[in-house]
């Protein structure tokens, strides 16, 4: 009980100062905008379906209440209003369906990309293969994190620079390239998921499953592993460098020459 | 014991039922205990085994005392009826996994290895030599080159001996509603006969399969879907075939009338009910 | 009353055999309840301990192996041992009360479907103290993780085996009961919405529970059989295990909530003092909702890479659901409608099921939306999204329907104030502690991890702190019952005032053979 009063205390400072992120991050991919414009469209319909039923139930609990003396009616069917609302919420569906299958069609459509990049999960850590270029290394939970996160580390989490949203070798991609992600899987199932990169895919193994992005913007993207595989589940971040193609290119070069002594060791 | 006014049967403390779940409960103890490699698993499991099968003879001679004494009013029977279709039911389900997951190995997930259809990278990249030719044990030729198992020869004698029993049972189905005892006792013998003998040549074909074929449970996804369909319909065969026993020893002794003979009825049910599961098994697991 | 007594005499047996040897539906309603009961806190229990570790960023409790047992273990409890129970207890109940019958049409089974459970749960609990644990691949148990596990991995599916036949059985019971056992006059389209929300969750059942068993079978065999039905290299593949599995859940989940849809068609028209509105169309509705139920179970899945069609095709059937679940809530609200209402505590819980209920369905066809589902998915949106379903859903409906109906079974009547205290508090909890996990979701925490990114601190916090704070109005839950108990008989016959149908007809408590002489239904 007084470690829990302590923890309540604790929080207070952090309650003050966290960004109170709440909602879908709007992201730099075509994909992950219009996902993120047909969330906000549900949302908003939801919303106003809701303030409509919950209204309208809110008002009948005001109003007709057996302590203001309301008789009740007799009332209990009605064809004529049911089929209103029955056909309504169909055609509102319908309304959302057309945009979500178009978003999908276009989602789903792989084809000519300019970069091929191989993603392949392990119990715990990725590795990524750039299969155009020969290219290819593993990537882990950086060492800090990994080291804040162990059971009564004794670490402050707070103070572990991206904790947990920081790996050792992050994937270098250019913006403005169609990039085609190949995945699969060496154990168990996981789950590849850069939430400003657009939506998550399976690695399954045995089988693989393809998606593509194409950044607009040059920056870091942080995600997770988003599919339980096993106790490090947790801890197998991703990160995403977007750099401008000139610099993609020095990358590439740079790891090519690398690759020989990574293969070596 | 007592009935109610309207004279719905109503049984009062029974034991059968508690006594069962703990059977159960100590069968497969056992057999979990063995799958992990504990020895006396085994044990374990025939103790649990054998206590369930004495609850469920008592229950069933509960059961069958109290029909035979005429407690059991129509009402009742059709109780019983009702609880036997839904319970039918339930096992058809239960057949609709396993022949979900053949459908789902030949039409999805081999073709995507093969290279066909949607997932078509998953060849390219991973099985870029396999090649998808039903029957197949998967693209790293899990269990070993095999010979797969023909429709002709067994299957379709198989085929013919059930197709049979259901006419055999149905034969002694009319001997009893025509209270002739005669035509009854030797339908329902020709029925468990024929059911034993498809029992015994679908052994002797797994004997061929696991000796000559080198087909196997362990032969990829041809040996798994073969064995789990054919095997557990096989134990369904078996079950029906040892109810059916009880029945013949059952009229043997006198029960049943022209009337009133739920339980031939309920075990000829199921005896069709496992017909036309084999007749599924017959098309999609030989013949397709 | 007086029969209630001759009968409890001419049963003879007392003490705990005549809880074993029981063939009476009160009496086994009544073990049903409990157990649920008893399975509910330890499942929250479980879901205390998720909770305190999220508390903060940073591991502090547990260690993650430990944290994804409870995770599956917590959901396997709660649906199979908490909620799954309570509505078999309700319908054992409710269903002979309502059709005029003396009793369930099958004793002896129904017997046996009870006293399966506790075995079952037992086999499944004793998991938690094995070498390497119990199952921790979630309670969707997806190969190949879940054959990584330790030698639990037998018990548990043969303790799915056995929650299973014990759900087959007692669905079973309940069509073959309500379809040869109502009261003359009784025709199918006169029985109280509860019932025939009970017959169509029992045809679900009965359709799915053996489906789910196929399942684990087939675990089971690649495990320790060598088959390749989960395997690539062999021609099968691990999603294959996932549409089987959620062929069985989708339908599993409305399981869970159709019998709460029949309370709720119970309960709000009894305060609202006037007819449920569109009898008919609940009914039509109830099937449509259970029929397409079958046909929608990959929007689980939308992530696993599905051919374009298969995506579209379940994202459209999905979606179709919202229009019968709409209908529902139409009903209920104008079934409320110039009314003349009350506030006890059972509707205060149905009123706030139709809200929390809603909100809840709403997220669901956010999340049906595929292209945003591949956000969504994994995320604590999903853990949000079902919790308010499951818990200010079906929980709610069964402490609604507890409180409404206890007085009918035990004759006595619960403290009304306190009942309210107990609603507000669970009420404002289950916000504080689900709500916020939309957020967090939203922002891109994924499910089924012990230890978070610092962004996501607060709203776990107070997640967290809901959540203690739901655990303690449960307390208070227990204490009513208890005193409802210890008192003296002090209920009517006919309970509320608005009540309508067969079992506010009979003696509160009812006598031990509910209804001897069949009553005349007009
Ligand atoms: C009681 C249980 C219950 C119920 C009733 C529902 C109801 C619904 N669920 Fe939910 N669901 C779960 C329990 C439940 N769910 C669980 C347990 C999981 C997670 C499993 C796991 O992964 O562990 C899950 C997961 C889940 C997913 C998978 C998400 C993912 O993993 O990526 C999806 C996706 O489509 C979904 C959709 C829906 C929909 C569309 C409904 C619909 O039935 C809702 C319909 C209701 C309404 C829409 C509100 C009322 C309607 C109106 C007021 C009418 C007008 C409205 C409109 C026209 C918009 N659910
Ligand atoms: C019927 C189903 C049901 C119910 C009722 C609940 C109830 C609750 N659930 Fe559960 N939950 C699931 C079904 C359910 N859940 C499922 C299917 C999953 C997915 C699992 C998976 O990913 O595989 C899940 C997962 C899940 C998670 C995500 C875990 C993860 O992804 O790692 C969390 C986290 O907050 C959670 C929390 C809770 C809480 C706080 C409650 C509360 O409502 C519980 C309230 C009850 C109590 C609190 C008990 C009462 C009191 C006591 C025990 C006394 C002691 C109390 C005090 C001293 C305060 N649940
Ligand atoms: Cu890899 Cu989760
Ligand atoms: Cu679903």
């Amino acid at each position: 009980m007084r470690n829990f009063i302590v923890f309540l205390l604790s929080t207070i400072p952090t309650l003050a100062l966290g960004d109170w992120e709440v909602n879908l991050p709007r992201g730099v991919t075509p994909t992950s905008v219009l996902a993120y414009d047909l969330h906000m469209l549900i949302f908003y319909i939801t919303v106003i379906i809701g303030i409509g039923v919950f209204g309208v139930m809110f008002y009948s609990i005001i109003h007709h209440r057996k302590s203001k003396g309301v008789v009740p009616a007799n009332f209990h069917e009605n064809t004529k209003i049911e089929i209103v609302w029955t056909v309504i919420p169909f055609l509102i569906l319908v309304g959302m369906a057309i945009p979500a299958t178009q978003a999908l069609i276009l989602m789903e459509d792989t084809s000519e990309a300019e970069v091929t990049l191989k993603v392949t999960g392990y119990q715990w850590m990725w590795k990524y293969e750039y299969l155009e270029d020969n290219v290819s290394f593993l990537s882990r939970i950086d060492s800090e994190s990994n080291k804040a996160r162990k059971l009564n580390s004794g670490v402050d989490v707070s103070n572990v620079k991206n904790y947990l949203l920081e790996v050792d070798n992050p994937i270098v991609l250019p913006v403005n390239a169609k990039i085609r992600l190949l995945l699969t899987a060496g154990d168990v199932i996981h789950a590849w998921w850069v939430p400003e990169l657009g939506g998550k895919k399976d690695a399954v193994p045995g089988f693989v499953n393809e998606m593509w992005f194409n950044i607009n913007k040059p920056g870091i993207y942080r995600g997770q592993c988003a599919e339980l595989c096993g106790k490090d589940h947790a801890f197998m971040p991703i990160v995403v460098k977007a750099v401008s193609k000139a610099e993609y290119e020095k990358w590439v070069m740079n790891q090519q020459n690398n690759n020989k002594i990574a293969n070596k060791k | 014991m007592s009935s109610s006014n309207n004279n719905y049967y109503l049984p009062h403390g029974t034991k059968w039922p508690f006594l069962s779940s703990v059977s159960l409960l100590i069968l497969f103890l056992g057999l979990s205990s063995f799958l992990n490699g504990s020895p006396s698993g085994m044990t374990i499991m025939f103790t649990g085994l054998a206590l369930l099968l004495i609850m469920v003879y008592g229950w069933f001679s509960t059961v069958i005392q109290e029909s035979e004494s005429g407690v059991y009013n129509l009402q009742v029977d059709v109780s019983f009826r009702w609880g036997m279709v839904w319970f039918i039911f339930s096992e058809v389900m239960f057949f609709s996994a396993f022949f979900g997951s053949l459908y789902y190995a030949r039409e999805l997930s081999l073709p995507w290895l093969g290279g066909d259809g949607y997932k078509t990278a998953t060849n390219l990249v991973l099985w870029p030599q396999f090649e998808n030719v039903w029957p197949s044990n998967g693209p790293l030729n899990v269990g070993g080159d095999f010979t797969f198992m023909k429709a002709s020869g067994i299957p379709a004698l198989n085929t013919l001996i059930l197709l049979t029993s259901g006419l055999t049972v149905t034969y002694a189905h009319h001997g009893l509603k025509e209270q002739n005892r005669k035509k009854l006792i030797n339908g329902l013998i020709l029925t468990i006969l024929l059911g034993f003998t498809f029992v015994a040549f679908q052994a002797y074909e797994y004997i061929h399969a696991y000796s000559e074929l080198n087909l196997k449970l362990t032969t990829g996804i041809y040996g798994s879907t073969f064995f789990m369909l054919t095997g557990f319909h096989g134990f369904h065969v078996t079950l029906g075939a040892i109810m059916l026993t009880v029945i013949l020893l059952r009229c043997i002794k006198g029960h049943f009338s022209g009337d009133n003979h739920f339980g031939f009825e309920a075990v000829a049910w199921y005896w069709h009910f496992v017909d036309v599961v084999w007749l599924g098994l017959f098309v999609f697991v030989y013949w397709l | 009353m007086n029969t209630d007594a001759d009968h409890l005499h001419e049963d003879h047996k007392t003490g705990i055999m005549r809880w074993i040897t029981t063939t009476n539906h009160k009496d086994i309603g009544t073990l049903y309840l409990f157990l649920s009961l008893t399975m509910f806190f330890v499942g929250g229990a479980m879901a205390l301990i998720i909770r305190a570790e999220l508390f903060q960023p940073g591991l502090q409790l547990v260690n993650p192996d430990f944290f994804n047992q409870m995770t599956t273990m917590h959901a396997l409890i709660m649906i199979f041992g908490a909620l799954m129970p309570a509505l078999v207890g309700l319908a054992n109940w409710q269903i002979p009360l309502m059709i005029g019958a003396p009793d369930m049409a099958l004793p002896r089974l129904n017997n046996w479907s009870f006293w399966i459970l506790p075995f079952a749960l037992g086999m499944l609990g004793s998991t938690l103290f094995f070498e390497g644990g119990a199952p921790a691949a979630g309670w969707t148990l997806y190969p190949p993780l879940v054959l990584q596990g330790g030698d639990a991995l037998p018990y548990a599916i043969f303790s799915i085996h056995l929650l299973g036949l014990s759900s087959i059985l007692g669905a079973i019971n309940i069509i073959a009961t309500i379809l040869n056992m109502r009261a003359p006059g009784m025709t199918l389209m006169k029985m109280p919405m509860f019932v025939w929300t009970w017959l169509i969750t029992a045809f679900l059942l009965i359709a799915v529970m053996p489906v789910l068993a196929g399942a684990v079978t087939m675990l089971l065999t690649d495990r320790f059989f060598g088959t390749s039905f989960f395997t690539a290299s062999g021609g099968g593949d691990p999603v294959m295990f996932q549409h089987i599995f959620w062929f069985f859940g989708h339908p599993e989940v409305y399981i869970l909530i159709l019998p709460a849809f029949g309370v709720i068609s119970t309960i709000i028209p009894t305060f609202s003092r006037k007819k449920l509105f569109g009898y008919d169309s609940m009914v039509y509705a109830t099937a449509s909702i259970a029929l397409l139920s079958f046909i929608v179970w990959a929007h689980h899945m939308f992530t696993v890479g599905m051919p374009l069609a298969g995506e579209i095709f379940f994202m459209m059937t999905t979606m179709l659901i919202a229009v019968p679940t709409g209908v529902k809530v139409f009903n209920w609200i104008a079934t409320m409608w110039k009314g003349s209402m009350t506030f006890e505590t059972p509707m205060l819980f149905s009123l706030a099921f139709i809200v929390l209920f809603t909100i809840g369905g709403f997220s669901g066809l956010m999340m049906a939306i595929t292209p945003v589902d591949f956000q969504y998915h994994d995320t604590y949106f999903i853990v949000a999204h079902f919790h308010y379903v499951l818990v200010p859903g079906s929980v709610f409906a069964v402490i609604a329907a507890v409180y409404f109906w206890l007085p009918k079974w035990t004759g006595k009547m619960y403290d009304e104030t306190l009942g309210k205290t107990h609603f507000w508090l669970t009420t404002i909890f289950v916000n504080i502690t689900f709500f916020p996990q939309h957020f967090v979701g939203l922002a891109g925490m994924p499910r089924r991890i012990p230890d978070y990114a610092v962004q996501f601190t607060d709203f776990n916090a107070i997640s967290t702190i809901g959540s203690f704070g739901f655990g303690i109005a449960q307390i208070l839950f227990l204490y009513i019952l208890y005193k409802t108990l210890k008192q003296d008989v002090t209920a009517d016959n006919k309970v509320w005032e608005g009540a309508e149908g067969l079992e506010w007809t009979l003696p509160s408590p009812p006598p031990y053979h509910s209804f001897e002489e069949p009553p005349k239904v007009e």
